[in-house]
């Protein structure tokens, strides 16, 4: 089971929940956004493009570790671990 | 850049009523106020700078907005390409009221028959083979005019920053560019007039002379007679013939507005004079508009988006700067006054009527 946990501003893609438990089996980040985005595609447009790359502003930290430094949406995801979203320290 | 503002009037368009920001911290390109339909529709192009764009829309004239969904404007997971931003939203003709487009970096035209519930790239465009070698100009790689032929549904015509004009004459499908005569400044001396690969900023027509077509280009004013087959000079008397906006007047076809800038090296008002130019008879004179428009120390820039015009029998001219500041003219440009200032830099100003007037 994995918890991902998104900021205030994407809470109107799901119903004001900011954390969405995923109850599919998922290895990696990328397998857990995919399933994010079953659960909630406009969340999922916000944190990735249609390449599926991850927005440039966007940061993804597994267990308090930022995956650009880790292996990215290879990164592993152990049963149990919570997957934050957050803005990165950029603005308009 | 930091949101969407409404400005409220009467019919007198004296008084103004500021709402917002709406979209509060996210950049707003393009919008449109449709009134072909039964109900009117007002979509608002945003874009965050972590969250990336989405197209919203209003049903209460601007009041309130829809919240975000799926992102409906999408290139194919085949293209490699990912939307960066909605550079324009332009309405069908006025026989199809559910038909718009987006304009779109990188460049791309998008269609929507449904009233914008859902959008298609045009593959003409998506897979032309000039479409490798559009560069970007400073704004991006931007696919930001859609003009329509209003009596002919098979033609329509685009502008690119920098990829130049083409033109459809088969409803989309294929597309050729229409740059003749219209120059690159920035190439090489003897390539300053290439097929393609011109820095164009606006083209405008009015519909009641579709094939007359003007054009605000990255250094260069010009004018063609024939659907852009051909273009040619008129910048007769501006200070410079560089600029981003031009807006056409809503009733007489030989009437053009624009606001030239001095450089593309120093994107200001030339001599610090903020001046509106108007030609009355179809570019073959320009005369400035100053007066209530600052003529010292006004170091302003407006771009290709930020100046506009209602639709009113007296016509109503607005434009924007870069500095947040937002000025009116009642009576066709004769007249200014600041509306409104100390708003985040300005990139679209667009009108729309609602109600008895």
């Amino acid at each position: 089971m994995i918890t991902v946990e998104l900021p205030n501003v994407l809470c109107s893609y799901t119903a004001d929940n900011p954390s969405l438990v995923l109850d599919e089996p998922c290895k990696t980040v990328g397998d857990a956004l995919a399933a994010l985005g079953r659960k909630s595609p406009g969340a999922l447009d916000r944190i990735m493009d249609e390449r599926g790359d991850v927005r440039r502003h966007v940061n993804l930290f597994v267990n308090g570790e930022n995956v650009r430094f880790l292996d990215g949406l290879s990164t592993p995801v152990p049963n149990g671990a919570t997957i934050f979203v957050l803005a990165a320290v950029s603005g308009g | 850049m930091k949101g969407a503002f409404v400005l409220r009037s009467d019919r007198a368009r004296k008084k103004w009523r500021v709402e917002g920001p709406h979209f509060r911290g996210e950049a707003v390109y393009a919008l449109l106020h449709d009134t072909r339909g039964e109900r009117p529709r007002t979509f608002a192009a945003t874009n965050s700078m972590h969250w990336g764009p989405t197209l919203r829309t209003s049903g209460d004239n601007g009041a309130t907005w829809s919240e975000p969904g799926p992102q409906t404007v999408r290139f194919p997971a085949d293209s490699g390409r990912a939307l960066a931003q909605i550079w324009q939203i332009a309405s069908g003709r006025a026989t199809e009221p559910d038909v718009f487009y987006c304009g779109v970096e990188p460049a791309a035209l998008f269609e929507s028959r449904d009233g914008g519930e859902s959008w298609q790239p045009n593959q003409g465009l998506l897979n032309h083979e000039h479409q490798p070698k559009w560069q970007p100009g400073g704004g991006g790689l931007c696919l930001h005019t859609v003009v329509l032929d209003p009596d002919n549904p098979r033609r329509m015509l685009i502008a690119i920053s920098s990829g130049g004009v083409y033109r459809s004459d088969d409803g989309g499908k294929s597309w050729r560019a229409r740059n003749v005569g219209v120059r690159a400044q920035f190439l090489p001396e003897e390539h300053r007039y290439p097929e393609f690969g011109q820095c164009v900023h606006k083209v405008v027509h009015h519909p009641a002379r579709p094939e007359r077509l003007f054009l605000q280009n990255h250094w260069g004013l010009y004018r063609s007679d024939d659907w852009g087959d051909n273009w040619r000079d008129i910048a007769n008397g501006v200070p410079s013939d560089f600029g981003f906006a031009m807006q056409m007047h809503p009733h007489d076809p030989d009437t053009v507005y624009i606001v030239p800038i001095e450089a593309d090296i120093f994107r200001a008002t030339p001599e610090a004079k903020l001046r509106v130019y108007r030609t009355r008879n179809a570019g073959a004179s320009w005369q400035p508009l100053t007066k209530g428009l600052p003529q010292s120390g006004a170091y302003e820039n407006v771009l290709r988006d930020a100046l506009t015009a209602d639709s009113f029998d007296s016509a109503g001219i607005y434009f924007g700067t870069r500095s947040g500041k937002l000025y009116g003219s009642r009576d066709e440009g004769a007249t200014w006054t600041e509306i409104a200032g100390g708003l985040p830099p300005i990139v679209c100003v667009k009108t729309g009527t609602a109600g008895a007037a």
